[in-house]
């Protein structure tokens, strides 16, 4: 005679964790990130940020009437440059965020599989990434090919008018909408293994602009060539050229895949101190 | 009955410690006491120090992918001029012996020039003389390199001027020269002095300047010269490989009523002592000073016919404008990394209080909040500086003798100067820290000050420097309003307004002066702090 109730085997009981799978784990995180304020302010911020320096630098270049060596996609998308930074900030805080909090002893105690957590994040954060990419990207090509023209940067002095229909224009807006969701998790994968917010954006930033500065001085041009072939920045930011691609440290397909090393190695680092670590 | 008076009771303990150094003690004692902080700070001084590393370079490496190789370039072995900077001392002298006091006396009628911007071929002349080509009289302590002097000269489109010792400059007769209004050149040598003159017709001679030259001998070379620099060039070293045009040009310049005096006197047998038309004197000498490789097509060098001699150079005679690898400032580039690492605890060293809850505690045991924040400012922005300063000169010390192990120069500076650029790292340090500290207050969230700070005082920079997709004007503006222009403070060398050169930040010259960036970055962070101190007095904690 077996008691009922006490057979914790018993075909209908089903007492696996919610969430355990990827799908609640997605759903869970999802529900973070969704209902968080900091989410979508940070989304926003780094599509206007993203348009604005676009823009701005669109409206300050100048072709004169000699000629010029400008590459119209790349200026059109400089905001780049400082959208990263706050798409970084998103990438941390997505688990910096649970750290401070001690929400992160309530999240791998629901979902004790630690892999599917960060699994779930980074999915989460790549959507949220895509999405805003892809609008910051469309509306920074569109202002440089509105503002551009009057700039000197027009058919007549030998540009096409900035258009996605262009392989190379196409090239270098999917590629920065990629390179943004990369750089989301290069900071996801440095948060989880550094925990600490401050320290893993500090690191994420000083990776991403140190090496294009200490590039720059390097007198010996091997080296220099080198700094750039490396840096998660420098080497991610080639997709973003369509003109002079003989002249890159690195094709820009190449560099985005430097890039997406740089993320996969640290969320490989991530996700083996989140195994291996107490929380 | 009466109520007795019962005196309250009163501690016997001291009452305890309230002023300010108690409270900048407390401050100190937080950061010292949490291990993370103390080896994120130790990490700032060790980047500072250790990341210049990276930046070494040889000696006549190539300057781009495809362009030529460069040897004997920038940041290679230069002439040191009398003041002790590097200089660049090229030009063609055709001179004679001066012995003691007298004069050079020459008119120009015409100068010249032609230029290959492009840097390569002979075939692709631009005629025109560049605006600080320089032709006319010199009188120079030896026909060394970086030797002492002092010149009269026509230039390109500056008139004519009185140029001495590489950075001394005063300006004569304003116009072009051409036949048909010539210049009449004068040098008087009185001891160690030479007085310059000027004149439109070589009867009414105007003073321009009077120098002082130190070791100069009794016997100096003295004559005509011509140099031409190099076209401007528009360098770039961006992202994706430097870019830039420029090329060498040379200048040919006309003299005529050539003439060396001496003052008449007693066992002198006064009068010219060498003329370009007096016959049978042929002491006139050639010599390509420095290394004047010589422009385009055709050489370099002199010819006498009639009364004219007709002379041909390139080069120039001027402080050394892009030092290359061979920058002081070059070995402070690991300030950038110090600065990232500094801020990160100095944010945290007021976020961490809101985010453990300590603030409560904090403000309760000194309720005045704005001194609170006072305290911290100091504790933390001399924390910055007391590591970032050995660290700066631990850079320096470190990469001197390497540089030189390679062959690379550093371009020498004044001692005070190099005691403003070491320690205007430690200060870029402090400020920065000070300001994430602001922000920090502001904020409430470290990875949001962090992130500020980075963006408002390494992000100008980038735009302006190494990404450099803005124009020249649109970056210096940069450089001039954000927090980046403190990285003024940096600057080795000065820029002088009458020498032709890429004065760009990329080679180390910046829009504003060195304290006065540095001051622009101090009002941010000044704002910061006020705003910070205004919030924190409203807001509850």
């Amino acid at each position: 005679m077996s008691a009922p109730g006490w057979d914790l085997h018993a075909p209908g009981s089903d007492l696996r964790a919610p969430g355990s799978d990827l799908a609640g784990a997605l759903a869970a995180e999802w529900t973070k990130a969704r209902t968080l304020a900091s989410t979508g302010g940070l989304l926003l911020a780094a599509v206007l940020l993203t348009v604005a320096v676009g823009a701005a630098v669109s409206a300050a270049v100048s072709c004169p009437a000699g000629g010029c060596a400008e590459d119209p996609a790349k200026i059109s998308l400089t905001g780049i440059y400082l959208g990263q930074a706050v798409v970084a900030v998103l990438g941390v805080l997505m688990i910096s965020s649970e750290y401070s909090a001690g929400m992160i002893r309530v999240t791998l105690a629901a979902m004790p599989r630690r892999t599917t957590v960060l699994a779930a994040k980074a999915v989460v954060l790549t959507g949220l990434v895509l999405a805003a990419g892809l609008i910051a990207v469309l509306a920074s090509v569109l202002a440089g090919r509105l503002i551009l023209p009057g700039h000197g940067i027009d058919p007549a002095h030998g540009y096409p008018s900035l258009s996605l229909g262009s392989p190379p224009v196409l090239r270098a807006a999917a590629g920065s909408v990629l390179y943004l969701a990369l750089i989301a998790l290069l900071s996801l994968g440095i948060a989880t293994a550094v925990r600490d917010a401050a320290a893993a954006i500090g690191t994420v930033l000083g990776l991403l602009f140190l090496f294009p500065i200490i590039g720059a001085v390097v007198g010996n041009a091997h080296l220099a060539r080198l700094v750039q072939q490396i840096g998660p920045m420098t080497a991610g930011l080639a997709i973003q050229a369509t003109t002079g691609l003989s002249g890159l440290p690195i094709s820009p397909w190449a560099g985005l895949g430097v890039l997406a090393g740089w993320a996969a190695a640290a969320l490989l680092a991530g996700g083996l101190a989140l195994r291996l670590r107490d929380a | 009955m009466s109520t007795a008076t019962v005196a309250p009771h009163r501690s016997g303990a001291p009452a305890g410690h309230d002023g300010f150094a108690q409270l900048v003690w407390a401050e100190w004692t937080k950061l010292w006491t949490v291990r993370g902080w103390v080896i994120g700070i130790v990490v700032a001084g060790l980047l500072t120090a250790g990341i210049g590393l990276l930046s070494h370079s040889e000696c006549g490496s190539q300057a781009g992918p495809g362009a030529p190789v460069v040897t004997g370039g920038p940041g290679c072995t230069s002439s040191l001029g009398p003041g002790g900077e590097a200089v660049t001392d090229d030009f063609y002298f055709v001179h004679q012996p001066l012995a003691g006091d007298g004069s050079v006396i020459a008119r120009v009628t015409s100068v010249t020039g032609s230029s290959s911007p492009d840097g390569a071929s002979a075939q692709d002349l631009h005629a025109g003389v560049q605006p600080w080509s320089k032709a006319g009289i010199i009188i120079k302590a030896s026909d060394t390199s970086g030797s002492a002097y002092a010149a009269m000269m026509v230039t390109g489109s500056h008139g004519v001027r009185m140029q001495w010792d590489f950075t001394g400059d005063a300006a004569g007769l304003a116009g072009a020269v051409s036949a048909a209004s010539p210049r009449w050149l004068r040098l008087t040598r009185s001891g160690d002095t030479i007085t310059g003159y000027d004149s439109p017709d070589g009867t009414a001679w105007t003073r321009v300047g009077t120098v002082t030259l130190t070791g100069l001998p009794a016997v100096a070379p003295a004559g005509l010269f011509v140099a031409s620099p190099d076209v401007a060039q528009v360098t770039s070293r961006s992202i994706g490989g430097g870019s830039g045009t420029g090329g060498p040009s040379q200048a040919t310049a006309v003299f005529d009523h050539v003439a060396l005096t001496r003052p008449v006197g007693p066992g002198s047998a006064g009068g010219r002592s060498g003329g370009a038309g007096s016959a049978g004197d042929g002491a006139w000498t050639g010599t390509a000073i420095g290394g004047s490789s010589g422009g385009p097509s055709p050489v370099l060098g002199y010819r006498q016919s009639g009364g004219e001699l007709v002379v041909t150079g390139s080069g120039d005679i001027a402080p050394v404008v892009d030092p290359g690898a061979g920058s002081v400032a070059n070995t402070q580039i690991g300030t950038f990394a110090g600065l990232i690492a500094v801020v990160i605890v100095a944010a945290m060293f007021i976020t961490a209080e809101y985010r453990r809850g300590l603030i409560r505690v904090t403000l309760t045991a000194s309720p005045r909040r704005s001194r609170v924040l006072a305290a911290k400012a100091i504790v933390i922005g001399g924390a910055a500086f007391a590591v970032g300063f050995p660290a700066a000169v631990a850079a320096l010390l470190i990469q001197e003798p390497l540089a030189r192990s390679r062959g690379i120069f550093i371009d020498p500076v004044s001692a005070l100067t190099e005691v403003r650029v070491l320690a205007g790292t430690a200060l870029l340090l402090a400020a920065a820290a000070v300001l994430a500290l602001a922000l920090g207050t502001l904020l409430r969230r470290s990875a949001f000050a962090v992130t500020a700070v980075i963006a408002v005082i390494v992000l100008p920079y980038f735009f302006a420097v190494p990404l450099a997709v803005l124009p020249g004007g649109a970056a210096d503006w940069l450089l001039r309003l954000t927090p980046a222009a403190g990285f003024a403070i940096q600057q080795p060398y000065p820029a002088y307004p009458q020498v032709t050169g890429s004065y760009t930040p990329g080679n180390g010259y910046y829009p504003l002066a060195p304290w006065a960036g540095f001051a622009v970055l101090c009002a941010w962070t000044a704002l910061a702090l006020g705003l910070a101190v205004y919030l924190l007095n409203r807001r509850d904690a």
